[in-house]
């Protein structure tokens, strides 16, 4: 019935039997397991934050500029703070704005797209036109421009990034069911007399969800290297705060008398969108088994 | 009937990119409604605040008139390259965008090459190679690539080759010719981490997709010599879907220059919009947007014309849809 097991219960036994040689070497890989233990580290570290480095943001003037030390990791900033503590600090907007976004746009994405894949119509009509409208707007452009203005602050620039991330949801959502409408069970939930919202919701979500879960991925890490790139240019986050995108354009004064106050959050940075890419690559494959996908 | 079906989808191109931009702009210039505070304050700057400049401002910009009769002399002002005068330094906002649009294309232009210099290739080679040792490398170090945020990349590069192994100067443009191009190789590599990724993966799709066609079957069992069956037949098909990531390359640049600018300090008009975003001087924030918007709409359509040239068939299609 989903996609998943079509190719395990319907396809004779050689290709059953090849599939699930094909799936058993996709056993997570190194690169997936250090993902998902950095990911972990940015979860614990994201709720636990301020529990776990309660002096982060002490500054010490005194204690300026230093290197690498067993006392601080990563040595000091110009303030005097700790930079591992609070790049450590930092995974909380980096874990939380991103996971709002994700979340939104998949909500917004799989109503919308349902919508515009099975009841089509006006609807559909009008809902395609605002997708195809936001694909061809250039989207940092807009989002820096439109918390510029509006005045800026985290929350805003998260609104924003979650509808300009949404189109890229309502289209996906919108291709599966439009591939999965035709299909059997469809119709004969249809026939059982079920309402619209219930085939949608009940029948067809199911089969849409794999894709845009996986979706949800990508948004997440578009979201992360867009949040922080507003935070970067002081539209984000308030200048001050333990926020990555923040500290590394604050770092910009003292970058060449010490390099870690840079090097932390640009690698927490790096290595946090890579990771995101990284496991969404994994779950898409993991979920998506369709035929004739060749790579 | 093909001549009918090319004007039809050209025409159809051009009207997209038309009603685009009047919708576009429509949202620029309600940013002054929307923006916080009244417009006449917003628009005097620092100019003091007596009846008389008041009244100057509200005739300048016909801001008694009904929005959409503003909106509209707005638009056809833009349309005369008159975009109003900054708030805070009262340059016109259109030879403020002159002055430094010459970094932002000098920055678009060397990233591009950097980008299909090495996208293709290495996307060839990944193609070619597809599931070998060669291949896994290309495609992770792109996965890699694509992930990584061009300002965060900018920076390690600023601390290694500027900082440490002091090669290449930080920030700033320079000044003439080599000394410009010393300056703007740091920010153009930032620039092309995310879209080598892209022409990576873009030419490696359509190379296994060209590589397992009937015709190259049938040229290698003709025996046509290697060398000739990659150049002529593999990579002159398969750089057809390359057009696309040549136009989305151009696009991304022109809007990620933004951030990169501000990274390396460079004077473009990246870092004009960004420094007017954080002043609030509308006239230059609505300015550059438009032109930025009205390149990415340019870009976009001569890249549909571009493949419409190459692969006369997308009319037909496009046509029917």
């Amino acid at each position: 019935m989903s996609i998943e097991t079509t190719a395990g219960t319907e396809a004779p036994a050689p290709l059953a039997f090849r599939a699930a040689r094909r799936r058993r070497r996709r056993l997570p890989s190194i690169a997936v397991l250090l993902s998902i233990a950095y990911l972990a580290c940015i979860v614990v570290a994201g709720v636990f934050g301020p529990l776990l480095v309660p002096h982060a943001n002490v500054q010490s003037l005194t204690d300026g500029l230093q290197g690498m030390s067993s006392q601080h990791w990563l040595g000091t900033d110009d303030l005097g703070r700790d930079i591992f503590e609070r790049v450590v600090l930092g995974a909380r907007t980096a874990l939380y704005g991103p996971l709002l976004i994700a979340l939104g746009a998949f909500v917004i994405g799989c109503v919308l797209g349902l919508t515009a894949g099975y009841v089509g119509g006006i609807p559909g009509g009008i809902i395609m036109r605002w997708v195809d409208l936001m694909y061809a707007l250039p989207g940092v452009l807009v989002a820096i421009v439109a918390i510029g203005v509006l005045g800026g602050g985290y929350w805003v620039a998260v609104a924003v990034i979650m509808i300009l991330s949404a189109p890229y949801d309502t289209r996906l959502v919108r291709a599966v069911t439009i591939e999965q409408k035709g299909r059997p069970y469809v119709e004969a939930a249809r026939t059982l007399g079920m309402s619209r919202s219930r085939v949608m919701f009940r029948h067809l979500l199911p089969n849409v969800l794999p894709l845009a879960v996986s979706q949800a991925f990508l948004s997440f890490a578009f979201a992360l290297i867009n949040l922080s790139a507003l935070s970067f240019l002081g539209l984000g986050s308030t200048p001050g705060s333990a926020d990555w995108g923040t500290m590394l354009a604050e770092s910009q004064a003292s970058l060449l008398d010490n390099p870690l106050i840079a090097i932390g959050p640009a690698l927490a940075i790096i290595f946090a969108a890579v990771s995101v890419n990284v496991l969404g690559d994994y779950v898409f494959d993991r979920l998506s088994t369709k035929e004739g996908r060749n790579d | 009937m093909t001549l009918r079906s090319t004007l039809r989808y050209v025409l159809g191109r051009l009207a997209g990119a038309a009603v685009l931009l009047v919708v576009y702009s429509f949202g620029i210039y309600s940013l002054l409604a929307l923006a916080p505070g009244d417009p006449v304050r917003l628009l005097l700057g620092n100019l003091p605040a007596t009846p008389e400049t008041m009244d100057a401002i509200r005739a300048r910009y016909n801001l008694d008139d009904p929005f959409f009769v503003q909106y509209w002399n707005w638009l056809t002002d833009a349309l005369h390259l008159d975009l109003g005068q900054s708030v805070l330094t009262g340059q016109d906002v259109s030879s403020a965008i002159m002055e430094r649009a010459g970094v932002t294309v000098q920055l678009g232009l060397l990233t591009f090459l950097i980008t299909m210099g090495l996208g293709i290739p290495l996307g060839m080679l990944a193609g070619l190679r597809r599931g070998r040792f060669a291949d896994r490398l290309v495609s992770q170090l792109a996965m890699f690539s694509v992930s990584a945020p061009s300002f965060a990349v900018g920076i390690l590069l600023i601390i290694v080759f500027a900082g440490q192994l002091n090669w290449l100067p930080s920030i700033g443009a320079g000044e003439g010719g080599a000394d410009r191009f010393r300056h703007l190789v740091l920010p153009a590599v930032a620039l092309s981490t995310a879209t080598i990724a892209l022409v990576v993966r873009y030419t490696r799709t359509a190379v296994i997709e060209v590589a397992g066609q009937d015709y190259i079957i049938a040229a290698r069992a003709r025996g046509v010599k290697p060398s000739r069956l990659l150049f002529n037949y593999v990579l002159r098909n398969s750089l057809v879907p390359v057009i696309t990531a040549a136009g989305v390359v151009l696009s991304f640049v022109m809007v990620g220059a933004v951030v990169v600018e501000a990274t390396f300090a460079l004077p473009g008009l990246g870092s004009l919009l960004v420094s007017a975003v954080q002043q609030k001087d509308l006239p230059i924030v609505q300015g550059v947007t438009l032109v930025i918007a009205a390149t990415v709409f340019l870009i976009n359509l001569v890249t549909d014309l571009a493949y419409l040239a190459v692969d006369p068939r997308i009319a037909v299609d496009g046509a029917s849809r």
